[in-house]
């Protein structure tokens, strides 16, 4: 049994590996894919290209993009591989050793207490990080599923929009700083200062930014439900969750993607906006906005600091919204250039 | 039209009910207690009737419910009555902050003009740099000046406020000491010197916000720009031999203003309150500083009356972008 998606969309692939061979290569990678997804195709010739290995080669060619995802590649290490390398605990303290300068034994100084800033810059890291990722998972999966529910049922296609709407008409700052409040204590108490702090802070970031994922996937199933494909789906009874599992999920996870993308930027900031305001994790707890906030009171004599932990908020955020609108443009060549 | 904004307006007041008991039942929630301060020493006798006296004695629906009557009722009909010196909610309680024991609204008052002042007229600049960026990126698509204002807004969109405000302090307050790093809210503006003082004070944190709003408003307006210029009719306006000026600056400006102009609104309830992190930054004295002490000190009413205030904008401003985009576009219609 094929997918009825295949068949336009291996034409397709044809007619553009024809254009390709020909005389004209650079107008045809302009051609737009027709189906987003190919969704496993089973009796796929060697020659054709996957639908990732073309979304690639577009998201190749699009220079910031790579820059970005080299230099994304650079931080994920930096902080992952980088304290096996640099074995310094970032939580040791040094009185005799506070507030020194660059070093052999500490390449990026100390801070006020002793403690070595490269392990802490690694550490710190670690923890934004990981808040940006599980904030954007929780997010996009709460607003994908949210999108397709409202997209593809019609009877709840009304008071998921309203909620919806009804988020997005909620101050989210002032919330956010609210619950972290409220909840940080006893949070902290009954699950450890760490582990509380970050599922509160993940929740709390994911459970106020899905509404733009699931705005953005409800009108794309809309669409979606229309096409010919969906009809065929449903005239051999496909039921309902394997026709969203495999026929409508696949062909809207490249908006999805991008989402998700754009999703890490904005939980990377909103932690450390949170942690600049003193009401994220706490203080032996290094993230990178903790760290820059630590340091404020000291900005006059060690400026570097604050420099490098908000350089490095700065560029891990520039570097994933660059990657997202490769993702777009690669995913969506319609809106090439915006 | 008219039909639509009246059922928008009536669809809001459901939608900001709950949105205001959303926000009473999370501070009721919380496990944070307005008498926490007080001396263990105080017997628990007097600390009930300090509860009593904070309004804190009846279950919580009852207190929800005075709480509407006195953001919707009492509040207005005071400046009703200060306004016009009637009488109509004479000896009534207002809503009253535990920190200052003032009326919140009175505190409020205080506090918007710093805040309209600073983040107010940094969302004018930067709209009014975004706007021309816009226009030349797109015209001159892939260009190096486009390049570059791609470059730029996406860094600028990138940096956290309060990583652009430490650096200009550090480079400008500190190091190079052009201006002053905190913003001084009891200056009065009477003289000459006292304005320079004032515009000095000011340089920094509107160039910080008017960066990070640019940013966002001039890809908007970058991409409805393009939008456009691919349309037919520009191509027919030049066709008919009009001047290049009159086509870009005429016919597509006008046309690619108006999602911009939607963005535009859509933005602004975060100039009464979502510049919290900037106000921090340079410490001044505003809405989202006082919503910030609000929260360390456990003031409910303060943060419950500022979040619904909040909401309200938001609320507000979103149906007048969608009214607004009707009136500019007459290809939407509502009915």
């Amino acid at each position: 049994m094929t997918d009825p998606a295949t068949d336009p969309a291996r034409n397709r692939a044809q007619l553009i590996r024809e254009t390709a061979s020909n005389a004209a290569a650079p107008g045809a990678e302009m051609l737009p894919p027709d189906s987003p997804v190919v969704a496993a195709p089973l009796n796929e010739t060697p020659a054709t290209r996957s639908q990732w290995a073309d979304v690639w080669r577009q998201f190749s060619h699009h220079r910031g993009a790579m820059v970005a995802l080299v230099l994304f590649v650079l931080i994920i290490l930096f902080v992952t591989v980088g304290p096996y390398l640099w074995t310094v605990d970032a939580t040791f303290v040094n009185i005799r050793a506070r507030n020194q300068g660059l070093s052999a034994a500490h390449p990026l100084g100390t801070d006020q207490l002793g403690r070595d800033m490269l392990a802490r810059l690694m550490a710190g890291g670690r923890v934004s990080i990981a808040v940006g990722l599980t904030a954007m998972i929780i997010a996009v999966t709460l607003g994908s599923l949210i999108g397709i529910l409202a997209g593809y049922f019609r009877r709840l296609d009304a008071p998921l929009s309203r909620l919806t709407e009804l988020f997005l008409a909620l101050p989210l700052l002032p919330l956010l700083l609210l619950m972290v409040t409220l909840f940080r204590e006893p949070l902290s108490q009954s699950l450890g200062t760490g582990t509380g702090t970050f599922l509160l802070i993940v929740t709390a970031i994911g459970a106020t930014s899905w509404m733009q994922a699931a705005r953005i996937v409800r009108g794309d199933v809309l669409g979606l439900k229309e096409r010919e494909f969906i009809l065929a789906a449903r005239s051999i009874g496909t039921p309902n969750t394997r026709m969203v599992m495999r026929h409508i999920l696949p062909n809207v996870l490249s908006p999805i993607m991008v989402a998700a993308t754009l999703g890490i930027a904005t939980a990377i900031i909103t932690e450390s906006a949170l942690s600049f305001l003193g009401l994220g994790f706490p203080p032996d707890f290094p993230t990178w906005g903790r760290l820059l906030y630590d340091a404020i009171p000291q900005m006059q004599m060690y400026p570097s600091r604050v420099i490098l932990p908000g350089a490095l908020i700065s560029l891990t955020v520039l570097t994933v919204n660059y990657i997202g609108d490769g993702l777009r443009d690669a995913m969506d060549p319609r809106i090439r250039g915006r | 039209m008219l039909t639509y904004a009246l059922r928008r307006l009536l669809l809001a007041i459901p939608t900001l009910l709950f949105i205001s008991l959303v926000i009473f039942l999370l501070l009721e929630l919380s496990p944070g207690d307005p008498l926490g301060d007080v001396p263990m020493t105080v017997p628990p006798d007097v600390k009930e009737k300090m509860r009593e006296a904070l309004g804190l004695g009846q279950a919580w629906y009852i207190r929800y419910v005075l709480w509407l009557k006195q953001f919707f009722w009492v509040e207005p009909m005071h400046w009703f009555d200060q306004a016009f010196g009637t009488s109509v909610v004479a000896g009534q309680q207002r809503i009253i902050s535990f920190q200052s024991r003032s009326p919140v609204f009175d505190v409020i008052a205080q506090r918007i003009p710093q805040t309209l002042i600073v983040v107010g007229f940094s969302y004018l600049i930067g709209v009014l740099i975004a706007i021309p960026i816009g226009i030349v990126s797109a015209y001159k698509q892939y260009s190096w000046f486009d390049q570059l204002g791609t470059f730029v807004s996406m860094v600028g969109f990138s940096m956290p406020t309060f990583f652009t405000g430490v650096v200009l302090i550090i480079v400008f307050a500190v190091n190079l000491g052009w201006f002053p790093s905190v913003y001084d809210t009891t200056l009065r503006v009477t003289d000459w010197a006292s304005f320079k003082a004032q515009a000095r004070q000011m340089v920094m944190p509107v160039t910080v916000l008017a960066l990070y709003n640019a940013a966002q408003i001039s890809r908007f307006m970058r991409a409805s720009m393009l939008d456009n210029l691919r349309q037919d009719y520009v191509r027919t306006a030049r066709a008919k031999g009009l001047t290049e000026k009159t086509v870009v600056l005429k016919h597509v400006l006008r046309n690619s203003l108006i999602p911009v102009v939607t963005v535009i609104a859509l933005g602004l309830p975060a100039v009464f309150g979502g510049a919290i992190i900037t106000e921090q930054v340079f410490q001044v004295n505003g809405l989202g500083q006082l919503l910030i002490s609000a929260i360390h000190a456990n003031d409910i009413p303060m943060v419950l009356t500022l979040t619904f205030i909040f909401a309200i904008l938001i609320v507000v401003f979103t149906l007048i972008a969608d009214l607004l985009y009707g009136v500019l576009d007459p290809r939407i219609r509502y009915d």
